[in-house]
């Protein structure tokens, strides 16, 4: 099964390459579209800005090619930066627009709590996941297993759709959507691919589908 | 809520795992990457390791390490020791390190920081800091060259500004406590937390469980770094982690 990493130019993909190799997919990494027609499912990484990350997507036509897999209903999972870009805008160092898959805005963490005290930007650490849906990829997960996920983030999805998010965590006060699910799309706003045990779990059971989704055809 | 990390150190020399007691005297305590994997399937939350290679050639193994644990591990780590310019910290960064720590080169140019914060996001960059008590100053003073030299930076005001500049976690070290295993230095810990609004590890003198609950107990501190207590099999991450849980301390 065919995994094409979209290569536009952000971030590390060693390290996603390397948990995506170890679940035995085929990595493709990549900006070709021709390549990444010929994939059964793709990977959003991306570690930066969100201004120049839309700026790079819109470059290589690639906005326009992850917008129009609505259609061809080939799973898409955006990570982190990954994640915000799906969302309809963001307001990391100015108004950025984004693909508009999810219903939502990226904002920063506010500064202070509740409390007035000073929040400690970025949202870095082992943060439990509690789940308020279950998609269809995700069944046989069990109440007792340990949902901590590895987050690193200053800015995160606001004013989203219940319907759309899976599971959150709570971070200073904040609803902090941590995974987030439409139709063939999917977003983790932690790093599976540092997340331990559980990541590896959810990360497995999102390939798993993109392999029953390819032998269904 | 975010639970508390319980950090693993590896001193890393030559490509060989390595443990100074107050900076002098090292031991050898086996191969990076597989301590390191051990380290991840045993629980620890995140790893660091501190380069002290003197070669070049050494410097260069330290590429493969970072390479093959980022192959290996599925827990985030930091890479630190050597690290003197942007180009540095690209290296590492590419080959597969979440972070990079920064600490006599940062001192010696502050402006790398803001280099590093502005290429790889803040939340790349750690400031190390070894601070020591000073009876003559009344605070912890800021030492580089790994603890040989002193600065005029005061802990506290060290921490501040590195935050200023851009970043994104401090490592801190107390270098009275360091290999004494009589716990860690509660009130630097707690001065230096609660001056900056970024993560602050606490490293130097964890000698049991105990130990973690303490500093976890007694200052806000988000995270706890320790190397021989772990690799010498004193204790382990597992059961740092059951003394916590059980004393209702949050970890994962």
């Amino acid at each position: 099964m065919k995994i094409g990493v979209i290569d536009y130019g952000m971030g590390n993909l060693y390290s996603v390459e390397q948990a995506l190799l170890r679940l035995e997919c085929e990595v493709f990494i990549t900006a070709d579209i021709n390549t990444l027609d010929q994939m059964d499912g793709y990977l959003l990484p991306g570690v930066g800005a969100y201004p120049d990350a839309m700026n790079k997507l819109s470059e290589f036509g690639l906005d326009d090619y992850i917008k129009d897999l609505a259609k061809t209903n080939k799973p898409l999972l955006g990570i982190c930066l990954g994640m915000q870009l799906l969302y309809e805008d963001s307001k990391e160092n100015g108004l950025t627009k984004g693909l508009g898959i999810f219903k939502g805005n990226i904002q920063k963490f506010d500064a202070l709590d509740s409390q007035q005290h000073q929040v400690r930007i970025p949202h870095m650490g082992w943060n439990p996941l509690s789940f308020a849906h279950q998609p269809e990829w995700l069944n046989g997960l069990e109440k007792e297993d340990s949902t901590h996920v590895y987050f690193v983030h200053s800015y995160l999805a606001q004013n989203t759709r219940q319907n759309e998010v899976v599971a959150s965590s709570t971070y200073a006060g904040h609803f902090v959507p941590g995974l987030v699910q439409k139709d063939n799309f999917t977003g983790m706003q932690f790093h599976p691919e540092k997340s331990g045990p559980f990541g590896k779990y959810l990360l497995a059971k999102w390939v798993q589908q993109v392999q029953e989704r390819r032998d269904r055809l | 809520m975010l639970t508390k990390r319980i950090i693993p150190c590896l001193d890393v020399k030559e490509g060989r795992v390595v443990k100074g007691v107050q900076f002098v005297s090292l031991r050898d305590a086996g191969d990076p990457v597989e301590l390191a994997k051990f380290y991840d399937e045993h629980g620890a939350d995140e790893l660091v390791f501190l380069d002290i290679s003197a070669s070049h050639e050494g410097k260069e193994t330290m590429v493969d390490v970072v390479r093959q644990s980022a192959a290996e591990l599925a827990i985030p780590f930091t890479v630190g020791g050597g690290i003197r310019t942007l180009e540095d910290m690209k290296k590492m960064l590419r080959a597969g390190a979440d972070k990079v720590s920064v600490n006599t080169s940062a001192i010696e140019r502050p402006e790398l920081i803001t280099e590093g914060a502005a290429f790889f996001g803040s939340q790349c960059i750690v400031v190390a800091i070894d601070a020591k008590w000073s009876e003559t100053d009344d605070t912890w003073m800021v030492y580089t060259h790994g603890g040989r030299r002193v600065t005029k930076w005061t802990a506290v005001k060290w921490a501040q500004e590195a935050t200023r500049l851009g970043a994104g976690e401090i490592l801190l070290t107390s270098m009275n406590q360091d290999g004494e295993k009589s716990g860690f230095d509660i009130a630097l810990t707690k001065a230096v937390r609660e001056a900056v609004s970024v993560p602050v590890i606490a490293s130097g003198g964890a000698g049991n469980a105990q130990h973690f609950y303490d500093v976890f107990t007694q200052t806000d501190v988000d995270a706890a770094l320790a190397a021989s207590i772990f690799h010498y099999k004193e204790t382990s991450v597992k059961e740092v982690k059951s003394v916590l849980r059980e004393k209702g301390v949050s970890v994962r």
